[in-house]
């Protein structure tokens, strides 16, 4: 090029020159600074304003987190300790953590239990959560259900073990049947299990304490164990049911569509407080006289409708999210309607609302706290109850409160970082 | 399933009711009628049953006996010996009262929060993420909880603002700020305040016409007329005018400390003030992520083609990227307005006399009328969501696009 101009131009350059760096206010920290922290002045303002509050909260916090007193064993002792400088007492943790854990009645010795019950929920909640470990630990999350239910509640391992056998039989009837339609197998079946658990009610009523641990109780349950109990639960039987009303919903029987809506928009309507004043003073009126349902049974069926009529909602809008081309495809492939919503509309709508379903589960776990209102010891009740109310932690709201913002934190967190992690993989390519 | 052939008539055969499609879903439907049925007489039966063995019968003769018990906080007369129905209206409208109350400090913090999560400036962005994870991430009881207890804990007592050289004194002479609850001056209407508030109304009314005027102006004429100052005249000027030539009707009452205590003014209590303020917060932290979400789904290339006709930055903001967030921002918005009404029942938890605190909580208990209560109380809520969900659908269908 440079020959070309060489006559008519003065002076062509024929070599680059070399790369300078960047002026100072355009690069490294002083140029992210300028870019993040103080684009204009106003900005410049509110960094300055944040850094203070910043400083404020920190300022006013670590001293007491350092300071903090962990082994004294009421809030005079603690004021002791800490002759007038600031410091949490945390102590009241250390000596109540048990309490703040399991409630108070449960007893001391049976702690195993519920904690055997949490890992082993770790390792059952695995595989249903991370596709790529090995498929056969699901084996393991199905049956986790009745070995949790033993652990936590006791009694002889007959009663868990029956109702799991009579749910396999009942499987294996359907599964024999299943060429004679969906509705005659899935009658078969549930026959089969009803007939197996009513034989197994005989035994094990004679044989009572075979490999017995010691029965705890419903209402002798407490602390963040109940909350983790009511969630696991509900939103566990509300998935199902809730599968059923969204279906229900979307069916072009009238009928049942009706039902379905009447039930889910009702539910939705009312705060689940109302809901639950209903499992403490309604509820009972509506069964025989002579049953008695425990509290917690009462509040988890209530739980569990509020929780699935939500969850209806969300996988009406999966269902809905599908092009139609999946529902005629699955037609004329020649599915009936229990086959083509089993293999192809289900698994797609499913992992739609999979996002949805997370809220609503965190949701619900979170609402969990509402049953400290109708007097059962949670975690909530455990601290506003029993333990702000005994004359050795009269006052300590900080330590206590943090420590249930920090648990509820965790593990509500924790559910929507996985469900956001869940998403990235489950993202295929759609049109 | 219309294609089908129809198979020869007269041979009915009864397993056709659940293997024929054109018979199976009357079926299933019958059937599922009859066990709706059965179940809804076996749990009423129950019902008829228990009610009997405990003596009781389903009446709402309750609600106009007397209630016999106090309520601090209503906002209509109300004594211990009004009728339980009374205590119900006063605890509907204090329901109302913390419901609305909460929805506008939730949308003001709710869209402030969102939109400085958009903000270039990290640290503020980082610590609007911080507060909306940490509150959406926690019960909204253990807020409401925790802030009560902090109210309690860091405001003084009455008894503090005492004295000469008192710990605690009040903001500007008007609002004291106690660990019993708010106290805030009261406007008190003297003979002839009625014609300032006309006066005012009118000068509102004013604003909208002169506003109404000028977008006529511009759009016909092309004539672009001044607008805020004209409407802060009018908001100001003529009710000043008025208020001092009607001899300044309207007083304020400014709370007083007597004794040990305030007297006057308006009074909050601290159960209001902690529900109001967990309930706008917890909600707020849920309003900034669907704020966000509505300013994110408004592609960029809106704000440039905006921007390449000429439009100045505030105007592409108000008639371009708003009209468009706003439509996908308003439907999950009023239903977390509908959220915090159903949660404002927790109420109960610090002692608010709302609807669940007076028909759910002591009427309850007092009567025993467990039924009935439980009842009208998810009657209530009810009407609520079903009118807010119909403002909602209304809504939706005014801005929904209008497509050919």
């Amino acid at each position: 090029m440079s020959d070309t101009h060489a006559q008519s131009v003065a002076y062509v350059r024929d070599t680059m020159l070399p790369e300078q760096a960047p002026p100072v206010s355009e690069a490294g920290v002083i140029k992210w600074l300028r870019e993040n922290l103080f684009p204009g002045p106003v900005n410049a303002i509110l960094t300055l304003l944040a850094i203070y509050f910043i400083y404020k909260i920190v300022a006013g916090s670590l001293p007491w987190f350092l300071n903090g007193v962990w082994t004294a064993s009421s809030l005079a002792e603690c004021r002791e300790i800490l002759q007038g400088t600031t410091g949490g007492c945390f102590s009241v943790l250390t000596e109540r953590w048990n309490q703040l854990l399991f409630g108070f009645k449960y007893p001391s010795d049976q702690y195993w239990r519920p904690l055997l019950a949490f890992v082993l929920l770790i390792v059952a909640a695995a595989p249903v959560l991370f596709a790529h470990l090995p498929r056969r630990l699901l084996v393991f999350s199905a049956i986790y259900p009745f070995v949790a239910f033993w652990l936590i509640w006791g009694g002889t391992i007959l009663a868990p073990v029956i109702a799991l056998a009579g749910i396999i039989a009942g499987l294996l009837v359907f599964r024999r049947t299943e060429a004679s339609g969906f509705a005659t197998a899935s009658l078969a079946g549930l026959v089969s299990a009803v007939v197996i658990w009513w034989l197994g009610g005989f035994l094990s009523a004679a044989a009572s304490d075979v490999l017995a641990l010691r029965p705890v109780p419903s209402r002798d349950m407490g602390g963040f164990m109940l909350n983790m109990i009511l969630g696991t639960v509900c939103v566990s039987l509300s998935l199902p049911i809730g599968i059923l009303l969204a279906l229900g919903r979307q069916s072009h029987m009238p009928i049942i569509k009706w039902i379905c809506v009447l039930f889910i928009e009702f539910i939705r309507g009312v705060p689940l407080i109302t809901l639950l004043f209903v499992a403490n003073v309604v509820l009972s009126y509506f069964f025989p006289p002579e049953t008695n349902l425990d509290l917690i049974i009462r509040v988890i069926i209530m739980i569990t409708a509020f929780a699935s009529a939500y969850i209806a909602e969300v996988i009406r809008g999966g269902l809905a999210a599908l092009p139609r081309g999946q529902y005629e495809a699955a037609d004329s492939l020649g599915l009936d309607y229990a086959q083509s919503m089993r293999l192809v509309i289900l698994p797609q709508a499913l992992k739609i609302s999979i996002p949805g379903i997370v809220n609503v589960a965190v949701g619900l776990f979170k609402d969990t706290t509402l049953v400290s209102v109708i007097s059962m010891f949670d975690l909530v009740g455990m601290i506003r109850g029993p333990i702000l109310a005994s004359t050795e932690w009269n006052g300590v709201y900080w330590e206590l409160w943090g420590f249930a913002v920090l648990s509820f934190f965790v593990v509500c967190y924790g559910i929507s970082q996985y469900s956001q992690w869940l998403e990235r993989q489950l993202q295929r390519d759609h049109r | 399933m219309a294609t089908y052939s129809d198979p020869p008539a007269g041979t009915f055969q009864l397993s056709q009711l659940i293997n024929d499609t054109r018979y199976r879903s009357y079926t299933f439907q019958i059937i599922a009628l009859i066990a709706l049925f059965g179940a809804v007489a076996y749990l009423l039966s129950n019902l008829a049953a228990n009610l009997q063995a405990a003596g009781l019968s389903f009446s709402y003769g309750f609600l106009g006996e007397p209630a016999g018990y106090d309520i601090n906080q209503s906002l209509i007369d109300y004594n211990s010996q009004s009728t339980h129905l009374r205590a119900a209206m006063v605890g509907v409208l204090n329901t109302l009262l913390v419901a609305l109350l909460g929805c506008i400090m939730a949308t003001v913090i709710g869209v402030v929060v969102g939109v400085l999560r958009l903000s270039p400036n990290w640290l503020i962005r980082k610590l609007m993420a911080v507060y909306v994870e940490i509150f959406r991430n926690v019960p909204v009881l253990i807020w409401i909880l925790i802030i009560m207890a902090i109210f309690v804990a860091v405001l003084p007592q009455p008894r503090d603002f005492r004295g000469e050289d008192a710990e605690a004194s009040m903001l500007w002479g008007m609002f004291a700020f106690t660990g019993r609850g708010f106290y805030f001056p009261m406007p008190v209407f003297g003979p002839g305040s009625g014609v300032v508030i006309a006066v005012f109304v009118a000068s509102v009314a004013g604003i909208f016409a002169w506003r109404r005027h000028a977008r006529k102006a511009l759009f016909d004429e092309g004539r672009l007329l001044p607008v805020f100052w004209p409407s802060l005249a009018l908001f100001i000027v003529p009710a000043v005018l008025a208020f001092f030539v009607m001899g300044r009707p309207v007083t304020m009452e400014y709370p007083e400390l007597r004794g040990f205590n305030f007297q006057g003014g308006i009074f909050a209590r601290n159960s209001l003030i902690s529900l109001w303020f967990a309930l706008s917060i917890y909600t707020a932290a849920f309003i900034a992520e669907n704020v966000r979400a509505g300013i994110l789904a408004i592609s960029k290339g809106q704000t440039e083609a905006a921007a390449s006709l000429g439009l100045r930055p505030r105007r592409i903001m108000n008639l371009v990227i708003l009209p468009q967030a706003l439509r996908v921002i308003i439907p999950p918005l009023i239903s977390q307005y509908l959220n915090l009404t159903k949660n404002s029942s927790l109420a109960i938890a610090v002692g608010y006399m709302d609807l669940t605190g007076t028909l759910g909580g002591i009427t309850l208990n007092q009567t025993g009328r467990a039924i009935e209560c439980v009842l009208l109380l998810m009657l209530f809520y009810l009407t609520i969501s079903l009118a807010i969900s119909a403002v909602m659908n209304a809504y939706n269908n005014a801005v929904k696009l209008k497509e050919r």
